[in-house]
């Protein structure tokens, strides 16, 4: 069973959220509410994921995406999910810089949609990624006039979005009502179309196609 | 409020000592020349005001009058103060007490302030002085003229002897000219600046009636603000709670009778939810965004650089987090520049730059786009004005027609 660590100084959403992981399959190990209560569990727990609020007390600012980083410095790789009432895209840069893996950043209110949720923590947990959708587009909503995006068919467009959500071909294919197959051949002509190079594994590729993203920006 | 201007000649003549007399010299005399027109002026102004004074206490038929008086007064002492600047290279600031409301109340204001009784009292001084220093100014010219006839008489070879005598007295007026020309456009300076200075009382009336025009500003626009908000809550979130809490209620209703439209209602409550914190976080965005608490200026300046359509680079150079309300003006002032940027310059590219120097706060918002934007226009632009407004602060906007658009501001800054 995938443990995690739950850090969230609200009561009533840290509550909620050990209540929704353990009635989805995960094994909630610690439930904390500040970042050296956190970066503490870690080292005790061992978890396989941290669910992490972006603000924390005592400054109520970043604390907890600097402690995210901090436990990723300590242990490379640790998977990290990332819960904030807002998105930036400069965190999501932050956490991804390391180019390990393993990272999430979400909007809470995806909390709501509890599969995809639980989904997502699942899958940050075995070193892959989930970005938040509104990051995506936020990243995509720029440059489209000179970059080599622009190239990009609509479809592609899609496909290249939610594979920097993270999405597996599987779950591209099932969103976009299309074959896994189809979703290969998209994946393809959008990396030919990047330039970037071929990868069969799901993790690296969906780095590669954030770390282009970001250095557009 | 006063500035300190840059007069390179004032004190300590740059190289070449010889040119710096040079331009003192042409500067005084340009002074006193100038200081003698206003004090021919000055001559019909006084007459005026003597009838004034005379006529004022017949009642209303002094007040046309008065309001000639001050109306042609007031000029001619900035016009001194103007002067003055040229001798001290500093010129007098001027704080009369604002004029405001009715007819009645302006004349009790103009009455009641020092300012107008002085500017009587500098009259006739002025005219005094000014004449004194034409004197002077005139001494400088026939002398040389004076000394230039003597070899022009014997030229003409009617020299008697006689226009010789013009030559000691030629030296006399040249020498006394050229000695005397500084202190006299200085004593008048000194003068006309303790009599046109606006004494301690009047500064600061000035600097209340700024700080409450400011004051104005920002409440006006504070309200507007809290308006805007309160309707966005109205009309965004407010109303999807409402509409949330009514499918959960129906789909209370439900659960027993009809479990497959429970689950529908249930499924548009969650979207509901999911709109209206959609909506909350769009209006905490615009009234302070949460990157800017967490990160300050720069990592929130970074964060709409990310954002931007237009490749912006940004240079905010702080040592430290600015005060939480100085932070914010200056966010959503970027901000707004870079919008217009977006929207208007067609820039390919552009720089944001922020920078603390001799105490103050300075801000350069760049873009090689195509210019002309005009700051009469557009309420941003007004928005930015009333924003820096509130902390002293100017701002100037050069955009001339094919580019490129430069915004500066500044801002006193204490720590």
């Amino acid at each position: 069973m995938t443990s995690v660590v739950v850090v969230e100084d609200l009561l009533l959403l840290r509550d909620g959220l050990v209540r929704l992981l353990s009635t989805n399959g995960l094994d909630v190990a610690a439930a904390v509410d500040s970042a050296p209560a956190f970066l503490e569990a870690v080292g005790d727990h061992r978890p396989d994921v941290a669910v992490v609020d972006v603000r924390l007390p005592p400054t109520f600012t970043d604390e907890g995406l600097r402690a995210a980083i901090e436990a990723r410095r300590r242990q490379p790789g640790f998977p990290v999910l990332i819960l904030s009432q807002y998105v930036e895209q400069l965190y999501a840069r932050e956490l991804l810089s390391d180019g390990a893996g393993g990272v999430g950043y979400l909007l809470k209110d995806r909390v709501g949609d509890v599969r995809q949720f639980v989904d997502a923590v699942q899958r940050v947990a075995g070193g892959g990624t989930a970005m938040d959708p509104e990051v995506i587009s936020q990243i995509l909503a720029r440059r489209s006039r000179a970059s080599p995006l622009a190239g990009l068919t609509p479809r592609e467009r899609e496909v290249l979005a939610l594979m920097a959500e993270g999405r597996t071909n599987v779950a591209i294919a099932r969103s976009l009502v299309i074959t896994t197959k189809a979703v290969s051949k998209y994946i393809a002509r959008i990396f030919a179309k990047l330039d970037l190079p071929p990868s069969d594994d799901d993790h690296r590729r969906v780095l590669a196609v954030l770390a282009y993203l970001n250095s557009m920006s | 409020m006063r500035s300190t201007p840059i007069h390179p000649m004032s004190d300590h003549p740059p190289a070449g000592l010889q040119r710096g007399a040079e331009w003192r010299l042409a500067r005084d005399t340009a002074a006193l020349l100038a200081g003698g027109l206003i004090s021919l002026a000055a001559i019909p102004l006084l007459v005026l005001a003597l009838v004034t004074l005379v006529l004022g206490p017949l009642g209303d038929l002094g007040l046309p009058f008065l309001a000639v008086m001050t109306g042609l007064v007031r000029p001619l002492a900035r016009a001194e103060r103007c002067r003055v600047g040229l001798v001290t290279g500093d010129p007098v600031p001027e704080a009369y007490r604002p004029l405001r409301g009715s007819l009645r109340s302006r004349i009790r204001t103009l009455l009641s302030d020092v300012g107008t009784w002085r500017d009587l009292g500098w009259l006739f001084v002025q005219i005094v002085a000014g004449a004194v220093g034409l004197a002077f100014l005139a001494a400088l010219v026939v002398g040389p003229l004076f000394m230039a006839t003597v070899p022009f008489d014997y030229l003409r070879g009617a020299g008697d002897g006689k226009v010789l005598d013009l030559l000691p007295l030629g030296a006399f007026l040249a020498a006394l000219g050229w000695v005397g020309c500084r202190p006299v456009a200085k004593a008048m300076a000194t003068l006309s600046e303790q009599l046109l200075a606006p004494d301690e009382t009047a500064v600061l009336r000035a600097e209340m009636a700024h700080l409450a025009e400011t004051r104005d500003e920002t409440v006006d626009a504070r309200a507007a603000e809290l308006r805007r908000i309160e309707r966005d809550l109205h009309d965004g979130a407010q109303a999807r709670l409402v509409s949330l809490t009514m499918s959960l209620g129906m789909a209370e209703n439900e659960f027993d009778r009809d479990p497959a439209a429970a689950r529908q209602l249930v499924i548009e409550a969650r979207a509901s939810a999911r709109t209206a914190l959609n909506e909350l976080r769009h209006l905490v965005r615009g009234i302070h965004p949460p990157v800017l608490t967490e990160r300050g200026l720069s990592g929130a300046v970074e964060a709409l650089a990310l954002a931007s359509a237009v490749p912006v680079e940004v240079d905010v150079v702080l040592d430290e987090r600015l005060p939480a309300p100085l932070e914010s003006a200056l966010y959503f002032m970027i901000a707004e520049a870079m919008a217009n940027i977006a929207r208007h310059s067609k820039a390919t590219w552009a720089f944001v730059r922020l920078w603390k120097e001799q105490g103050r706060l300075r801000l350069i918002v760049h873009d090689d786009g195509c210019g002309g934007a005009d700051p009469a226009r557009g309420s941003g632009l007004r928005g930015m004005q009333q924003r820096l407004a509130a902390f002293d602060g100017t701002f100037t906007l050069s955009s001339p027609v094919g580019g490129p658009t430069e915004l500066f501001a500044e801002l006193p800054f204490r720590q």
